[in-house]
């Protein structure tokens, strides 16, 4: 130990200079090497894709010719999430092999929106959009026609292929 | 007795804390300092409440989309105490909102955010955010219908923003759509993220308070707040007329933050915790999501909007209002603190908590939303008429979606005009064009109605000519 009066090579100002950088620099890395995983690991799921997946809605003969009626998309991909990840789709028989299929999220906020059979009208209960049977806007605030999901035919069953929430 | 003093002035010497406290407690406030000054503490106050009962309810809320609710319903209905728990937190969450906003109003009124505070009115906004933030994400935990929903809803409004949007969106949810990690997200937000950050923003806006001192109230405020002179200033006017913050301030925060104790576990008492919706099954098209209270006027704001309008509204109005909030200090950092030469002030709160007053008001009357659950005309006395036409009207008045917006006899929705009295504005022709054609916000029907369909539902309009 030399007195603080002497000064030494050891406390001369680059010195100090030089570790006081040495230390901020490797205290920024250490958190880098904390955060970075931390961070990316947090944000990868907005990343994601929908995967590809056509869910088994049930036979076809359960459906009518040019009923509109509510199905139930389960997710067994994801067993942990209880309801949570289903989805509900309006769907219509057209014809003998032939349907279309209906995101049930309103396109203005994503509210599910209900079938009115006898005015042949799609009603959203948040803010009153109304679609018609096509999915066209009649009234109200949605900005685009509603969502369609692809359809097809496997077996005697309809599935629907789930799609990512419809978003702006 | 003499045994607690000497551990007393044990760990005095070894930590030092009797001086910070001291130093906190007394530090000296100006003369003046009254009823306006208990907002931030009782804010803080109600905040520590949350605190204390959210650390009691995450012991038995199971923050997984499979229990969550199960675990509620537990909470709620079986869970000893449960009840005014969950209460207390609920009504918790309303009186964070209320007090945060009061206080940022008084803060605004009195300029107390001018030099040298700038900074205790950023930590604050901060800390307005974190608390906005924290109500949205403890209404998503309420994970039942409106829960899920909110989810939904919030991802959507993110989507609108340019560019970042979907990102926004799928971050929210935890992927593309509603799963088990959009309510594990939002448990992580809540509970650990925020309360931390607002831990460090209260810590920050406290430390500010000590380092620049309470802001005197405007009646004892130099004319202009002069950067140059006002430290000196207000040195002066502490040495001058300055009391010590406890007890001589502090017995008011004390008395208005135990009212507001009190009125949190009165109500708990009374009131309840907000009764939970159905299940959250967002397969379950048979919803009408709403958010709660605080939340309910931009719920109204985005129904009542002009088409036009809405895009800007839902991507700039969040941002200016921020951007607004963060440059205020700055722009208007100096200056008069009075009142009456700051009238726009008094304006500017008027027309906000009036604004959100009347929207929340229409939020909770929604004359937007259809009314799905409208009793048929069919049965009651307002279709009791000769004509077999009309009884035939009344039904399909019902059915064919009328009255979810149009009210008949008081019966039915308020999103289009009553039609009990239609004959005074429309003569027949002018009735039948209007239901085929549509107009307005209707949609035509004329694809919807039969001939006969049309007669009836025409008949029983017709019928109190």
């Amino acid at each position: 130990m030399h007195s603080p009066d002497t000064p030494s090579a050891t406390d001369s100002p680059s010195r100090r200079r030089f570790l006081a950088r040495v230390s901020a620099t490797l205290g920024a890395l250490a958190a880098a090497l904390v955060a970075v995983p931390a961070i990316e690991f947090v944000i990868a799921p907005a990343r994601r894709r929908m995967p590809n997946e056509w869910r088994r809605v049930g036979p076809v003969s359960r459906f009518r010719l040019g009923e509109t009626v509510a199905v139930r998309l389960d997710d067994a991909t994801r067993p942990w999430s209880g309801d949570a990840s289903r989805v509900a789709a309006w769907v219509r028989r057209t014809g003998p092999e032939s349907f279309v299929a209906f995101s049930a999220n309103c396109t203005h906020l994503g509210c599910p929106v209900r079938w009115v059979a006898d005015a042949k009208l799609f009603l959203c209960p948040c803010h009153g959009g109304v679609y018609d049977a096509s999915g066209l806007v009649q009234a109200g605030p949605p900005p685009r026609p509603l969502a369609r999901y692809d359809v097809t035919t496997e077996g005697g069953d309809l599935l629907i292929r789930v799609a990512s929430l419809p978003l702006a | 007795m003499r045994v607690l003093s000497r551990i007393g002035r044990w760990l005095d010497d070894r930590s030092g804390w009797g001086d910070a406290l001291r130093r906190f407690a007394r530090h000296p406030v100006p003369e003046g300092t009254d009823w306006r000054y208990v907002l931030g503490s009782a804010t803080l106050v109600a905040f520590l409440a949350q605190v204390v009962t959210g650390i009691a309810l995450s012991t038995v809320y199971v923050p997984s989309t499979a229990s969550a609710y199960e675990s509620l319903q537990t909470i709620t209905h079986h869970a000893s105490w449960g009840r005014l728990v969950r209460g207390m937190h609920d009504v918790g969450a309303s009186a964070m909102m209320i007090l945060i906003g009061a206080h940022l109003a008084r803060t605004y009124l009195t300029a107390s955010y001018k030099y040298p505070r700038e900074l205790s009115w950023l930590s604050g906004v901060m800390l307005l955010l974190c608390v906005v933030l924290m109500a949205f994400s403890g209404q998503l935990l309420r994970w039942d219908q409106d829960g899920v929903w909110s989810a939904v809803v919030a991802a959507e409004q993110l989507s609108r923003m340019p560019v970042v949007g979907r990102s926004l969106a799928h971050l929210l949810l935890g992927g593309p759509s509603v799963g088990a990690s959009t309510l594990s997200r939002s448990f992580a937000v809540h509970v650990f993220l925020i309360p931390g950050l607002i831990f460090i923003g209260v810590a920050l806006h406290i430390a500010l308070v000590i380092r620049n001192g309470i802001s005197e109230p405007p009646e004892h405020s130099p004319p202009r707040v002069d950067p140059r002179t006002y430290r000196a200033w207000y040195r002066d006017l502490l040495a001058r007329a300055g009391h010590p913050f406890w007890p001589d301030a502090a017995w008011r925060d004390a008395v208005f933050a135990f009212l507001v104790v009190v009125a949190i576990v009165g109500l708990a008492l009374t009131l309840g915790p907000h009764a939970l919706g159905k299940p959250p099954d967002p397969s379950n098209v048979d919803a009408s999501p709403r958010p709660d209270w605080y939340f309910l006027w931009y719920f109204a704001l985005l129904a009542m909007l002009p088409k036009s309008l809405e895009q800007p509204v839902i991507v700039l109005a969040p941002l200016i209002g921020a951007i607004a909030l963060v440059l205020l200090p700055f722009v208007g950092g100096t200056g008069s603190r009075h009142l009456r030469q700051r009238p726009w002030a008094l304006a500017i709160v008027a027309l906000a908590v009036g604004t959100i007053g009347w929207f929340t008001y229409e939020g909770y009357r929604a004359p937007w939303s259809p009314r799905f659950a409208a009793e048929p005309l069919a049965g009651t006395s307002l279709a009791s008429t000769t004509s077999s036409a009309a009884r035939v009207g009344a039904a399909l008045f019902h059915d064919k979606g009328c009255e979810f917006c149009h009210s008949y006899g008081g019966i039915g929705g308020i999103r289009g005009p009553d039609l009990t009295h239609v004959t005074q504005r429309l003569n027949h022709p002018q009735l039948i064009s209007r239901i085929l054609g549509g107009g307005g916000n209707m949609p035509p029907f004329a694809t919807r109605l039969s001939d006969d369909e049309l007669r009836a539902i025409v008949a029983f309009l017709e019928m109190k000519r």
